[in-house]
């Protein structure tokens, strides 16, 4: 519930006006998990760790304790936690391509079919067994093409392998057997199969994807925020279709690598995004890569309002997602994965200032301490993406690509100087409370 | 006034044979042959008819380049009968120190190659040449064992060389007066002082705009930006390098970066420089160079534990590896301080007939060599223009950081003009730092002899080369040292060892290079 602001145009980002928000002597928080996010939270003025039984404000939590509590556990107006209860619709792999699906239908029959073509970002992609059938139409279309077989739930790489004939792929062929053998059949594991991108944009002969984090407040109505930093992960080995085999090859995920006998622990295979965008913008110039970055922001707002009416948006949830993109040649994104719960492990010096910066960023946003307007644009190194609709750069900078993409308030892959900004920030914060209008 | 006018004719005269010998020649000839065919070349006035066709169609302006090209790598005039050996350096005992370092290093690497029983050069067995032949775009997946190799020297050596080096002319007594030089160098090179570095680094003032400042991100653009990057386009079309090196001393955009240091170089990719390239690569797969190993070391310990530049170990081997073979590399010794070692046929020591340059390119690698080449990777990804962008830098720039010269852009120089400038304006800390024993140029000569490469973030590093090429001098290393200097000094005054000094300057990758250098020279008072 939102009182009128002056500028009728700018709504602010959600956060209840009209009463007080209180202001809490200090914050319990939770978590299981360790690392990075513990010390952000342990630093942060105010906030206290609750163990065990006791109450709590704010609970960053692992899905499976989600799964099992969320739906009797009350929760308080201020309490906040760091998921979604059906996140899955977005971040399992079989869900998401049915939803994008859906979206794609749909927005074909509101808006035609180049409006739709805009949701073409994923591969190609078939659950399994279930789209069996429709998987070998599509196989016997583009023969000679190579497929990467994923498991729907898992993470780090795991269970994934690469395929080019049938024959591989034979235990997921969903039968029309009799009823007799039907139960001795072992139920197999949900896997989908998708068309892998063989032409990876190489930077010194090796493939790699992009990790970007974008934290979603609420999704009725819509608003997330894509944060400045992120990296990109390079896979250990020369990329060649010859070693389909050479699961270092193909995946890029920092997990796989590690166990890579190339892998040197101090090389780390990352590169900051900002030093990425450089090296593109001299490769091919700033328009292409304003281009590319703008595809980009479109696959992040396309990918959630693709789920926007299925989630349940509960206002206690926000969510923090780790985009895994991948560049091909043509410099068009591809859309890999979401992660739920992207790793907050730091793999060096650098990342760990990454991480520790996103979530102080995040608890920034997230605001307990209630000393946002909810008119911010910029918190931080996060700018606000999407607000129940785009929003616009502040000094209205036209739109390069021409592409007719929606012209974000993004920055990825630029100058973060969050510290200033949130030092400018909090002390116009603060001045404002002292001269209430 | 005659003097003068003598000096020029010498030197245009040295240009034009230079020239002479040149691919360009042979262009502008054939282009002149062709243009008889063409209407508006007539008999009667032929000579201006020609001169008016190449001013039209650009073959001028390529010849200016060329021009420009040498007049910036040529040495000053000199007495028309001075020696060779003065060209190359002009101070006797440093051609004898430069001289008896070399016979250092090449004693080290033939005892290792005695130790470890591994030939000089070896032609490779054709089955192993093939195998080289299909990996060549990945030479970095290659382990060979390269434990019992040793780089030939370290940047640290080097040093203890030059903190040696005396002027025997020079007596300034045997007791030390306060005059005596506080600093590691012992050698009177003349040095600018800040005044004069003010006036040569005019550019870098506080009043001009400059890449690396004024487009941050608080700056609107229409301030500097646009209009800079606008100029540099044009500067770009018009194909003018000592407009593209007047340019740059401003910076350089990003997305116009590689091809203005190709103009300012003097670099376009004819086919003949391709073909040339791909000899050097036969070169390679036909034999294999001991040196081969010192530069597969080099890579492995340097650029690839490197965050940002492990990416491009595969282009480093491509580069490095043809760099040794490459005999037109040799040519730059006529002007350098350093000669190159020789090495004979086995059996026949002492014998001039058989010697031979060993390695082909007269360059011995050291420890830390391969970073010259990484961050060029970010800006050249055709092999062959990479590598000729690489070899033109350093027969003109990188050469001097690790040879015994007395030359303004000579590392002793730089050396000195780190020492004098902290010493001079920075007197408290210099003192400090000497009494705890951590002197600063055992700290800053690292960074001097590999030109900041891999100390700096990639972007910093490439706005300072920009200003190197500008200014066509290593000075400017020797500068921000000093920066970098004055901007910790604060933490600096309160360390109390070598070791604690070396750890507050141990980071200096979130530096901003061109506010540093700009507050060093123009915002200090001095």
């Amino acid at each position: 519930m939102m009182s009128r602001q002056k500028n009728q145009n700018y709504k602010g980002h959600g956060l209840p006006k009209g009463k007080e928000r209180e202001q809490r002597a200090s914050i319990r928080f939770k978590t299981t998990l360790m690392n990075t996010l513990m010390d952000v939270l342990h630093h942060r003025p105010g906030w206290v760790e609750v163990k065990d039984e006791g109450e709590w404000d704010f609970y960053w939590c692992d899905v499976s304790w989600l799964r099992e509590n969320f739906d009797h556990t009350y929760m308080d107006e201020h309490v906040r936690i760091s998921h979604f209860r059906n996140h899955y619709e977005l971040t399992r792999k079989n869900y998401m391509v049915k939803n994008l699906k859906r979206f794609r239908k749909q927005l074909e029959r509101e808006a035609g079919k180049l409006e739709a073509a805009k949701c073409d970002f994923f591969p190609k992609t078939f659950e399994m067994p279930c789209e069996y059938h429709l998987f070998v139409e599509e196989f016997r279309k583009n023969p000679g093409i190579t497929w990467i077989m994923k498991p729907v739930a898992r993470s780090q790489g795991k269970g994934i392998f690469l395929f080019r004939r049938l024959k591989d792929i034979m235990d997921w062929k969903k039968d029309t057997r009799s009823s007799d053998d039907q139960k001795d059949d072992i139920p197999v594991e949900s896997y989908v199969a998708q068309r892998y991108i063989e032409n990876p944009y190489l930077i010194g002969g090796r493939k790699f994807d992009l990790r970007v984090y974008v934290l979603v407040m609420s999704y009725m109505p819509l608003r997330a925020w894509l944060y400045r930093d992120g990296f990109a992960r390079f896979s250990n080995t020369r990329f060649t279709l010859n070693s389909i085999d050479d699961q270092y090859v193909h995946l890029t995920n920092v997990a796989v690598q590690k166990t890579s006998p190339d892998y040197h622990p101090k090389k780390g295979c990352k590169w900051m995004l900002q030093r990425f965008r450089q090296y593109l913008a001299s490769k091919h110039g700033p328009e292409a890569v304003e281009t590319l970055f703008s595809d980009m922001d479109n696959i992040f707002i396309r990918s959630l309002q693709s789920v926007q009416k299925v989630i349940i948006s509960d206002k206690h949830c926000f969510e923090l997602y780790g985009y895994d993109i991948l560049i091909d040649q043509d410099l068009k994104p591809w859309l890999l994965e979401v992660n739920a719960s992207p790793s907050l492990t730091a793999s060096s010096q650098e990342d760990y200032e990454l991480k520790t910066s996103l979530l102080e960023d995040t608890l920034h946003v997230v605001d307990m301490e209630a000393r946002l307007t909810g008119r911010e644009k910029r918190v931080g190194g996060f700018d606000l993406m999407w607000n129940d609709g785009p929003v616009s750069r502040e000094d209205g900078a036209h739109d390069l690509s021409g592409m007719g993409n929606f012209v974000t308030n993004t920055h990825l892959g630029c100058v973060n100087d969050r510290k200033k900004q949130l030092r400018q920030l909090f002390r116009s914060l603060q001045g404002q409370k002292k001269t209430p209008n | 006034m005659l003097q003068e006018e003598s000096d020029l004719a010498l030197i245009i005269a040295q240009i034009v044979q230079k020239l002479k010998g040149s691919n360009l020649y042979t262009q502008l000839e054939r282009q002149a042959w062709a243009s008889l065919q063409r209407p508006e070349i007539k008999l009667e006035s032929l000579k201006e008819d020609i001169k008016e066709f190449f001013k039209i169609s650009g073959w001028e302006k390529k010849l200016q380049n060329a021009v420009y090209s040498e007049l910036s790598v040529f040495p000053l005039p000199s007495h028309p009968a001075a020696p060779p050996e003065h060209l190359k350096e002009p101070l006797v005992y440093m051609r004898k120190a430069q001289g008896s370092w070399e016979r250092r290093i090449l004693k080290s690497l033939n005892s290792m190659c005695t130790e470890l029983s591994i030939p000089l050069a070896r032609k490779r067995p054709v089955g192993e040449q093939k195998e080289l032949l299909n990996k060549w775009n990945e030479m970095g997946t290659d382990e060979p064992d390269l434990s019992l190799f040793r780089p030939v020297y370290a940047p640290k050596d080097f040093l203890e060389v030059l903190i040696n080096l005396r002027n025997p002319n020079y007596e300034n007594g045997d007791s030390h007066s306060f005059r005596t030089h506080l600093g590691l160098i012992q050698v009177p090179l003349k040095v600018k002082d800040i005044p004069e570095l003010k006036e040569f680094f005019v550019e870098l003032g506080l009043t001009a705009g400059q890449l690396g400042v004024d487009d941050s991100t608080q700056v609107p653009p229409e301030l500097f930006e646009n209009e800079h990057v606008r100029i540099g386009q044009k500067v770009l079309s018009e194909q003018d390098s000592a407009a593209a090196q007047q340019y740059i001393r401003q910076g350089s955009p990003t997305a116009l970066r590689a091809e203005l240091w190709a103009l300012i170089l003097n670099i376009s990719s004819q086919p003949e420089d391709i073909l040339y390239y791909e000899q050097l690569k036969t070169n390679v797969i036909q034999h294999d160079l001991l040196v081969d190993s010192l530069i597969y070391k080099d890579v492995k310990l340097t650029a690839s534990n490197d965050d940002y530049y492990f990416v491009f170990e595969d282009y480093l081997y491509q580069v490095l590896l043809c760099f040794s073979r490459d005999t037109s590399v040799l040519g730059h010794f006529a002007y350098s301080s350093a000669s190159p070692p020789k090495s004979y046929i086995r059996g026949k020591l002492g014998l001039e007939e058989y010697a031979v340059f060993y390695p082909p390119n007269g360059v011995i690698p050291f420890h830390g060599f391969s970073m010259y080449v990484a961050p060029l990777c970010f800006l050249y990804h055709e092999p062959s223009k990479l590598y000729q962008i690489f070899r033109e830098m350093y027969v003109r720039f990188f050469f001097r950081l690790h040879s015994i010269s007395s030359h303004p852009s000579g590392i002793v120089s730089l050396c000195l003009l780190f020492e004098t400038l902290l010493q001079t304006y920075l007197p408290q800390l210099f003192y400090h730092l000497r009494e705890i024993g951590a002197q600063p140029l055992r700290i800053s000569f690292k960074w001097m002899v590999r030109a900041f490469s891999g100390y700096l973030a990639t972007d910093q590093l490439l706005l300072l080369w920009d200003r190197i090429l500008g200014y066509n001098s290593l000075e400017i290393l020797a500068v921000l040292a000093a920066a970098v200097f004055a901007f910790r000094a604060v933490n600096l005054m309160e360390v109390t060892s070598l070791a604690a000094a070396e750890a507050v300057l141990a980071d200096l990758s979130t530096l901003k290079v061109m506010p540093l250098l700009q507050i060093f020279l123009f915002a200090t008072v001095t």
